[in-house]
């Protein structure tokens, strides 16, 4: 355990502050925006503290004082800090580039903050919690505040989308909260800890898994359980959007990792590992080639998404492995901090484009007014990051998995991940070639519609995101001795 | 036991009943009342388990499902407010939108 006085308490004020936040935010009307701002910056403070002191150890916390099995863990190891970390990093960029998004005063904007610091909370319990019911309240939290963001674009294609959202996350709850009620009945316990001790291979535990993973990739949207993710994704206001692919999806797949490799390890068995691998595979190939055919940029980059939760579950064979397990843990997390620097920068860029051209019809980008190169920059250095070219985050992921897949001899996989930085790079270079090829735009005559114009500070909200992305691939090392692979899989 | 099984078994069905209709059902007031009829399946279930450990054989039932049950009661409540709103929404913006067409 570490040094410092009073560690584990940051453990509640992570989850405590953006709650403040986001009561302080509805309270104070007109000052709601800046409330919010105060509230994600000692988040990011917060968020660093606790990644120096789960160097030392993992911190537990007894809320209230009462241990587990009656009361509520929340618990923190290097895994789930470094999830915290990504959060709040690239969730203060997006605020940034929200203050300048949403017009000062609208009641958009009003409902924004609240909305957002909640979703906060729910994503800081999801990291933290040591109890599975616990857990469930903050999938509900996370998914309510979820589709209320989807909801602040107007238009009936929006709403439906978040009604189609919000049934189908409703449905992953209730999957997933059968499967607590079995543990329950089995084990009488909701503590994580206690159940992983408790557990083994019978027929109940072996059916509330399957019930809680299913539930959770109806939430990931794992192909072919994406059906609600592209247009939920692609309607959404677009700093929304970036915190929807970036960051919502991670925090589902974080607890499916921990219940699979931690919790309930001995009722997953190889066939599912495989099985979830499979659906991976599928899901970078069929993500990639819907991105391709895709007529608008959104909806291109919502479908990117798709594509790289496939490299996340594609990585669970090797996470299965006795000998590549501790390279494809490494692999995983790049991904998930590559993609939410990378995917968050693309839905910001886009977000501009959308503005500055007024559409976001790709064929049509060719004649039609861009914002400056700051987005754009930030465009292609976060698509390069995607397809998983040097010296980005993404290359390190892909880098790593394919070590991985090679220490393990699944070349099949190999094979998958080559082919979907073809179809990345398919996809993203049709956009980045159009946005750079300027030769057919003709001077502005009478006759052009009004240049519409953004504020500086969304387009380098964009860049520092897509810059993050770089970073992590120039700073691989340190990243990587952040956390400890072994920590989750003992 | 046979009756907390019962409850069990008869929560379960409910739930599969429930999912069967939230998956086949286009129409999307019918398809958040066969959601609740899920949770409710779900609610049933704990409530059995909390009477399938009663330790003494006395009827002494343990308290923690039922407060599970609460919260999840709170939960759908509110998930189905939000729902509801949404189809209300999504039934004007369709009607404006026919309006506009026909003028």
């Amino acid at each position: 355990m570490s040094e410092l006085p009073g560690n584990p308490q940051l453990l509640v004020w992570l989850i405590s502050l953006p709650l403040l936040g986001a009561l302080m935010s509805v309270a104070c009307r007109k000052a709601g925006r800046w409330t919010a701002m105060t509230a994600m910056i000692g988040n990011l403070v917060l968020a660093c503290l606790l990644l120096a002191a789960t160097q030392d150890g993992t911190l537990r916390y007894a809320l209230g004082g009462w241990e587990a099995p009656l009361g509520i863990a929340l618990y923190a190891d290097t895994f789930s800090a470094m999830m915290i970390a990504i959060t709040a990093l690239v969730g203060a960029v997006i605020s940034g580039y929200s203050l300048s998004y949403f017009a000062t005063g609208s009641a958009t904007e009003r409902s924004f903050w609240p909305l957002w610091c909640l979703l906060l909370t729910a994503l800081n319990t999801l990291f933290l919690s040591g109890d599975v019911f616990n857990l469930y309240v903050g999938l509900e939290v996370l998914s309510l505040s979820a589709v209320a963001l989807v909801t602040l674009a107007p238009g009936l294609a929006a709403t439906r989308a978040a009604l189609r959202y919000l049934l189908a996350s409703l449905m992953g709850s209730l999957c997933y909260l059968l499967g607590v009620a079995l543990l329950y009945y089995a084990h009488a316990t909701l503590d994580l800890a206690l159940l992983a001790d408790l557990t083994g291979d019978g027929p109940l535990e072996r059916a509330a898994l399957a019930l809680m993973i299913v539930g959770l990739l109806l939430k990931t949207a794992l192909f072919p359980l994406h059906f609600w993710l592209p247009p939920a994704h692609a309607g959404a206001p677009a700093p929304v959007s970036a915190l929807l692919s970036a960051l919502v999806l991670k925090g589902t797949f974080y607890l499916i990792l921990r219940l699979w490799f931690d919790t309930l390890e001995e009722a997953a068995n190889q066939l599912g590992t495989l099985l979830l691998g499979v659906l991976g595979c599928a899901a970078i190939l069929w993500g990639s080639v819907q991105a391709i055919r895709a007529t608008r940029l959104k909806q291109l980059v919502a479908y990117s998404t798709v594509a790289q939760i496939g490299y996340l579950f594609a990585l669970f064979p090797l996470l299965g492995h006795a000998t590549a397990r501790v390279t494809a843990f490494d692999s995983m997390i790049y991904f998930i901090m590559a993609h939410a620097c990378a995917k968050g920068a693309m839905f910001l860029a886009a977000g501009n484009i959308l503005t500055v051209a007024g559409h976001d019809r790709i064929a049509e980008l060719r004649a039609a007014n861009l914002p400056s190169a700051i987005t754009l920059f930030a465009l292609a250095i976060a698509g390069i990051s995607l397809i998983g070219l040097p010296p980005t985050g993404g290359f390190i992921a892909k880098w790593l998995m394919l070590q991985s897949a090679f220490h393990a001899g699944s070349w099949w996989l190999v094979v998958v991940v080559l082919l979907g930085g073809l179809l990345a790079a398919a996809y993203v270079f049709r956009v980045v070639a159009i946005c750079f090829d300027r030769s057919e735009v003709s001077a502005p005559t009478d006759t052009a519609p009004r240049v519409a114009t953004i504020n500086p500070g969304r387009e380098w909200s964009a860049l520092v995101l897509a810059l993050a992305a770089l970073a992590l691939g120039l700073l691989a090392a340190p990243a990587l001795a952040l956390f400890d692979a072994t920590a989750l899989m003992g | 036991m046979s009756t907390a099984l019962l409850f069990g078994l008869c929560g379960i069905v409910l739930f599969v009943l429930g999912l069967y209709f939230a998956l086949t059902t286009t129409e999307m007031l019918r398809r958040i009342l066969a959601i609740n009829i899920m949770g409710n399946g779900v609610f049933m279930l704990l409530i059995a388990a909390a009477y399938q450990h009663d330790v003494s054989g006395l009827p002494n039932t343990d308290p923690v499902p039922h407060a599970l049950v609460l919260t999840g009661i709170v939960v759908a409540v509110s998930a189905t407010a939000l729902a509801l709103k949404l189809v209300c929404r999504a039934h004007e913006l369709a009607a404006e939108q026919r309006e506009e067409g026909d003028g």
